[in-house]
């Protein structure tokens, strides 16, 4: 199946990447492509075939029930969470306004 | 003194042991390499020559006072901009990531520190791990140290994604790095350039502080110019980490002291769909040299069957950008990293133009694809039906653990290729990968070792696949082909 240049926008759009003209024009018969080979895979009979969930099968732990159990994913870390903000303000994120 | 840069992890290490060498005197010969290097080859985004020589003179000190040495004691390596440092930047080849600064190291790294080795440097790499030539990276191509013979000095590709750790390894301006392989990006780079790399069973290295690409195929591996070199780092990169929530919570074994390339009563599989229509001559003919060396080396060789093969690389380009389109979804320009703010941008204009100036054009279009083969009404005939072929493939090589132990393949279906050869044409770069995506889809260990070199003068591997937790077998039958390839060409230096 072939996708047009609109469904492509709509695509980047959704992933909010704003492409311009040139980079639509580029991207469209590229992802055509992609999208005409990774079709192979309708030839499979998979009928009966549960899809993977897990490559190794694990069970999924619980951590402890305790506040700050490893320091290096506890809290209160405000400093080191904002040392890489682009634009830290009075201890928050800063980011445009979003409410009118 | 000989030239310490000649020497692997395993040499270093029992030298600077053996006090036939200081740990500082090693970093400070890499360190030379390193800036000599900088400008021709590229391989490292950053260098740190004060952290190696630190860490060197941590580890004289501790000789001098008698304490008990790790398994990595004075080995300076290089370290693949996709783990996170504390205090040095980390870019995943990025520009989104440009003067990203962690405040706080990966496991992977940390427990190469805790035994002991030394960052030379962070390590180029191909934009967030995705390609296969190193022509991605935001920091410009890793050139291979490698030239074909015939005089033409065209800049080869070092494989990718992890071209910075193959090149820097090759040309010795480290004895080893770490690297990252989601669907090949471990093997192909080692292939490529004549040395050894093993990723392992999914969840042997913890994932935490290595930046995502595709969580449920991406793991951590030792990138070395030896097998043993490569056993010695991966069990000092493994072990359990509560902080991964897939991490494997198994003992490491002694992968090192356990080696044994005596492979009788051992089945070597030979998978006869690997052997594809058109195969390169070489690429064949030393596949076939492989399996007499390890009938030679006792093994018993047995014809396996793996059907599904074709369909791993389409599966693999359906999975992986759906993991990575949400996995880099946290790319928004508001907690770390680049932010591009228009005049009178809204916070979503803001997202679009930040992601749009920070990725390059392979992320972009793997988020297209992977945000397409997510969205409703066609999640369940690509990315369903994807993961259903993923069941099918493990299921094959679940199958061929009946009548064989390991694996025998090529790494790769060609030898290295010229930069800008493929770099405008996503489909032939994907298929640099064909002969190693079947085992990161099954999640199971493979290695790299190097087998020969081409007519053309340029090195070619050989992969060797294993059952899920056995890269005892893997490494033993790599050492196997090591010990008969006797592979000791190294590139002639021009940088």
């Amino acid at each position: 199946m072939s996708v047009d240049r609109a469904t492509v926008a709509k695509i980047a759009s959704l992933a909010r990447l704003k492409l311009d003209e040139d980079a639509l024009d580029r991207m469209v018969p590229e992802f055509n492509n992609i999208l005409a080979w990774v079709e192979q895979l309708g030839e499979v009979d998979t009928s009966g075939v549960e899809p993977m969930t897990a490559v190794i099968p694990q069970a999924l732990r619980l951590r402890d029930d305790v506040v700050d159990a490893d320091p290096l994913t506890g809290g209160g870390i405000r400093d080191k969470v904002l040392a890489n903000a682009p634009a830290p303000e009075h201890g928050f994120f800063g980011v445009p306004k979003v409410i009118e | 003194m000989s030239d310490l840069t000649q020497l692997g992890v395993k040499a270093i290490r029992d030298g600077v042991a053996a006090g036939e060498f200081t740990a500082r005197e090693v970093a400070e010969a890499f360190n030379a390499n390193v800036a000599a290097a900088k400008e021709a080859l590229n391989a490292f985004i950053v260098a740190t020559p004060e952290k190696a020589l630190e860490a060197a003179s941590r580890v004289d000190a501790d000789r001098a006072a008698r304490k008990p040495l790790g398994a990595m004691a004075g080995v300076p390596i290089g370290m693949k901009d996709l783990f996170a440092s504390k205090g040095v930047q980390t870019t995943a080849g990025s520009h989104i990531l440009e003067h990203f600064i962690p405040e706080y190291e990966s496991t992977v790294s940390q427990k190469l520190w805790d035994a002991g080795a030394g960052m030379l440097g962070k390590l180029n790499l191909d934009q967030f791990a995705m390609g296969s030539s190193n022509e991605t990276s935001y920091y410009g191509n890793v050139v291979s140290p490698w030239r074909r013979k015939d005089g033409g000095n065209a800049p080869l590709a070092p494989g990718g994604s992890s071209g910075g750790s193959s090149a820097a390894v090759a040309a010795r301006l480290c004895p080893a790095a770490t690297g990252t392989d989601t669907g090949g990006s471990i093997r192909q780079p080692a292939a490529f350039t004549g040395i050894a790399g093993i990723k392992p069973t999914y969840g042997r290295c913890s994932r935490w502080g290595i930046v995502a690409f595709a969580s449920s195929l991406d793991q951590a591996g030792p990138m070395a110019r030896s097998v043993e070199d490569c056993a010695i780092m991966l069990g000092a990169m493994a072990g359990f980490d509560p902080k991964d929530s897939t991490s494997l919570d198994l003992p490491v074994p002694d992968w090192a002291g356990s080696l044994d390339a005596n492979l009788k009563g051992k089945r070597v599989g030979i998978p006869r769909e690997y052997r594809m229509d058109g195969m390169d001559p070489e690429i064949a003919a030393s596949w076939d040299q492989g399996v007499a060396w390890l009938k030679d080396a006792g093994a018993e060789v047995v014809d396996i069957h793996l059907p599904h093969t074709k369909y791993a690389l389409p599966a693999y380009y359906i999975v992986a950008p759906a993991e990575a389109s949400s996995n880099l979804a946290r790319y928004d320009g508001v907690r770390y990293g680049l932010r591009e703010l228009p005049d009178h941008a809204n916070l979503q204009d803001m997202y679009a133009a930040t992601r749009a100036a920070g990725f390059g054009d392979e992320v972009k279009r793997r988020i297209l694809i992977g945000t397409y083969v997510l969205s409703a009404g066609f999640y369940d005939a690509y990315y369903t039906q994807a993961m259903k072929v993923r069941t099918l493939i493990q299921r094959d090589f679940d199958e061929a653990w009946a009548k064989c132990d390991v694996i025998l393949a090529p790494t790769t279906p060609t030898a290295s290729f010229p930069l800008g050869d493929k770099v405008d044409d996503p489909l032939a770069m994907y298929l640099n990968d064909v002969f190693s995506v079947p085992a990161s889809m099954a999640g199971i260990p493979a290695m790299s070792v190097p087998a020969g070199l081409n007519s053309e003068g340029l090195p070619l591997g050989l992969q060797v696949i294993g059952k899920p937790f056995d890269e005892q077998g893997v490494l033993n039958a790599g050492l196997a082909i090591e010990q008969r390839a006797g592979f000791s060409a190294q590139p002639e230096k021009w940088w």
